[in-house]
């Protein structure tokens, strides 16, 4: 019984990575190594303002007074920050105009990714911004958005062409003292999305990035800043791959959300980073600092995300509800297989009066994986009549995996309401059998299962996003049945 | 259909079953009797093909073939249904999306296309009607929240909507009222036809007052003690299984 149900768990962990491959092109690389000349090299490659220089170098200087935080639930090897290139760009025209000045290279990478860049190929009514390494290889559908006011461009652009909105919000919700992984990021990002959504417009088509890391020993450091102005509406998406290497890399990113007035922003994402091998070997250092604002009142901040990559996540996006009837969600899937290790969730913070958030939680683990959601729901003294929920569930697969919840609640206004539900269970052999008893094989019953326990948050993706959330979740739980 | 010949299974070193020998023609009706822990679900759940059972010794044919030899849902696929003791929860999954999956498998091994979306509603509502089903189930969760008399219902209906060659219904009867008896009972009498057969497993004989099977065997301590016609039932309800060991003795 034992040895069969050993064999299960080895068949369905076999479960390839699609997007493993690396593309073969020139890369403009700096030397390995962090310094302020580092910094300053960056800042220069990018041509930016003087303004950035300085917000680059304080935050630099602040991160060297630093330490990693140790709280997670996770186990990090030592990440040598000095064996890491800071700065990888594919050689092509800077800012290509049209498609025809993108190297065919990258088209093609983009393309095997799913992700064709001519605007006519692609899914109708999405934008993309790609960005390979440290730079944006191009954005699409930016004209037709830009008739309606909306700006949508990498961030090295917008620090260009846009220096006052930048200056006016980067920064803003994540400041660069906020934790150790903002400050590195404050300090060498390279490029990222750029989204300004003007008072009173909704946009029409979704916006996504598509963040991809090819060269080897980079870090990948993208900031994304997106800004809701009153009335306005945006759902936005992000996706990301890497190549299949033997060594870890590390991505530590910056995702800041500020909604207005009545603004709604939707932010959602299928986090597919190389997890590493079955043995735990490679894969992605995922350390993400993703906060949002809802500023005036009445706005809604929606985060979803489907994380099945990366050797090790440390996300937590959050929200910041400082308006009066503000609303702030967060609806997560968080897969952890083979030695894959997570510890996310999110944070609420309720200022406003009458503020209310959702937290969905959807663990899953498998393998020798280990996965933590850990929460805060905080509400200040003055913030009457403040309603939450939090459901998080656990589902094991196997005996040598681990689920762990840290949910943290902090009340100072006796008006509010909050509620926690928790679960966990384990994928039965019951339920295989059952399934298997009706036909359906060990893999598909997987699937199935794993679709009912999930779809409450896949039901938030855009639908084309769901149907893929839902097969990257089957191919990452393979075999995962024990 | 069926023939097992000297079966003898064991789970964890424990033998459960200790020879069994029983042959199923279609269009039969079977009756396995005994009391608890004589081994009828673990009859039931080895023909299935759950892999925690370790089979010792024998062999089952079904229509011509190695029974023992497939896995699980190739055995469903082949028309063997099991309906079970304990239908099993899968939350979030709705009956709609289960029963369509499963029926898809079955017609894809047939090398059939996958049911149209319109044929398979249609088929659900007969179906519905046929086992006597009131509620609607279709946008439930698979057996989630349902009370125990639903819960054997729907294993009906599904037997009903995948049409097997041979159902094994394990215990199908117990914990029902008299309603929910009755129903299920109706689905497995209007289910029934020449080329197919049922092999009902139970502890009382009240189903059988129900469903008429054509012979009735009397599982005790791992060994097919007795068979016979449908009046064995009423005798074993009268003189009970203890009756059962003298004979043996």
């Amino acid at each position: 019984m034992k040895d069969s149900k050993d064999q299960i768990l080895t068949e369905v962990t076999k479960g390839d990575y699609k997007y493993g491959f690396i593309t073969d092109i020139e890369t403009d690389t700096i030397p390995m190594g962090l310094s302020e000349d580092v910094v300053r090299m960056i800042s220069a490659k990018k041509n930016e303002p003087e303004f950035m220089l300085e917000f680059r170098l304080k935050s630099y200087r602040h991160w060297l007074t630093m330490k990693m935080p140790q709280w997670a639930h996770l186990t990090v090897p030592e990440i040598r920050y000095q064996d890491i290139i800071y700065y990888a760009a594919p050689k092509q025209v800077v800012g290509p105009k049209s498609l025809e000045e993108v190297d065919p290279e990258l088209l093609r990478t983009f393309n095997k990714l799913g992700i064709p860049l001519e605007e006519q190929k692609h899914l109708s009514g999405v934008a993309v911004d790609a960005v390979m390494d440290s730079i944006s290889v191009k954005t699409t559908f930016r004209e037709s958005l830009a008739e309606l006011g909306i700006i949508f461009c990498s961030m090295s652009e917008a620090i260009r062409e846009y220096p006052d909105l930048v200056k006016k919000y980067l920064g803003s919700v994540v400041p660069y003292t906020d934790n150790f992984f903002a400050s590195l990021n404050s300090a060498v990002f390279s490029d990222g999305s750029f989204c300004y959504i003007p008072k009173g417009v909704r946009c029409p088509m979704e916006l996504s990035t598509y963040f991809r890391i090819n060269a080897a020993n980079t870090g990948q450091f993208e900031r994304t800043l997106l800004i809701a102005e009153d009335d306005s509406y945006v759902s936005y998406l992000e996706g990301c791959t890497a190549p299949m290497r033997d060594e870890n890399q590390l991505h530590a990113a910056v995702v800041e959300i500020v909604a207005l007035e009545n603004a709604e922003v939707k932010y959602s994402t299928v986090q597919n980073w190389y997890p590493g091998d079955r043995n735990g070997k490679g894969g992605i250092f995922n350390f993400v600092t993703k906060r949002g604002i809802c500023k005036g009142d009445n706005s809604k901040i929606s985060w979803t995300q489907v994380e099945t990559g990366s050797a090790i996540t440390w996300k937590y996006p959050s929200c910041i509800l400082r308006g009066n009837n503000t609303t702030g969600e967060f609806y997560s899937v968080a897969v952890t297989n083979n030695y894959q290790q997570a510890d996310t969730g999110t944070k609420m913070i309720h200022i406003g009066k009458n503020s209310r958030s959702t937290i969905i939680s959807k663990g899953i683990s498998a393998g020798h994986g280990q996965n933590s959601f850990r929460s805060l729901v905080k509400v200040v003294k003055n913030a009457d009549k403040v309603r939450n929920f939090t459901q998080c569930d656990s589902l094991l697969m196997g005996d040598k995996c681990g689920a762990h919840t840290f949910p943290y609640i902090e009340v100072e206004n006796e008006s509010a309401i909050i509620e926690h539900e928790a679960t966990t269970s384990k994928i039965g052999e019951d339920q295989i059998f059952y399934c298997n008893q009706r036909g359906i094989d060990t893999e598909n019953a997987v699937g199935l299962i794993i679709n009912g326990y999930t779809r409450e948050v896949l039901n938030k993706l855009p639908m084309e996003f769901a149907v893929e959330a839902q097969k990257l979740l089957q191919i990452s739980l393979e075999g995962s049945v024990g | 259909m069926l023939e097992i010949k000297d079966l003898f299974v064991s789970i964890n070193g424990k033998e459960i079953l200790k020879g069994i020998s029983l042959e199923v023609k279609a269009g039969e009706v079977h009756a396995i009797m005994g009391p608890n822990g004589s081994g009828k679900s673990t009859l039931a759940a080895a023909l299935a093909g759950r892999d925690d059972f370790e089979i010792t010794n024998g062999s089952v044919t079904y229509m011509g073939e190695d029974l023992l030899e497939m896995k699980p849902e190739e055995r469903a696929r082949k028309g063997l249904f099991l309906g079970f003791q304990y239908p099993v929860e899968i939350p979030g999954v709705s009956i709609v999306n289960f029963l369509k999956t499963a029926l898809n498998e079955l017609r894809k091994f047939k090398g059939l296309e996958p049911i149209s979306a319109s044929d398979f509603l249609k088929k659900m509502r007969e179906k519905k009607d046929l086992v006597g089903l009131t509620t609607n189930l279709a946008n439930r969760s698979v057996n989630e929240g349902f009370s125990g008399g639903e819960k054997k219902k729907n294993e009906i209906f599904q037997m009903a909507m995948l049409e097997p060659r041979l159902a094994i219904l394990d215990e199908t009867d117990s914990g029902l009222d008299i309603d929910a008896l009755k129903t299920v009972a109706n689905g497995v009498n209007n289910l029934r036809r020449k080329d197919n057969a049922t092999i009902i497993i139970t502890h009382y004989q009240r189903l059988l007052e129900h469903i008429i099977p054509d012979f009735v065997h009397v599982l005790y301590k791992g060994r097919i003690v007795k068979s016979s016609g449908k009046e064995l039932a009423l005798e074993l309800e009268e003189k009970g299984y203890e009756w059962m060991e003298n004979e043996t003795e």
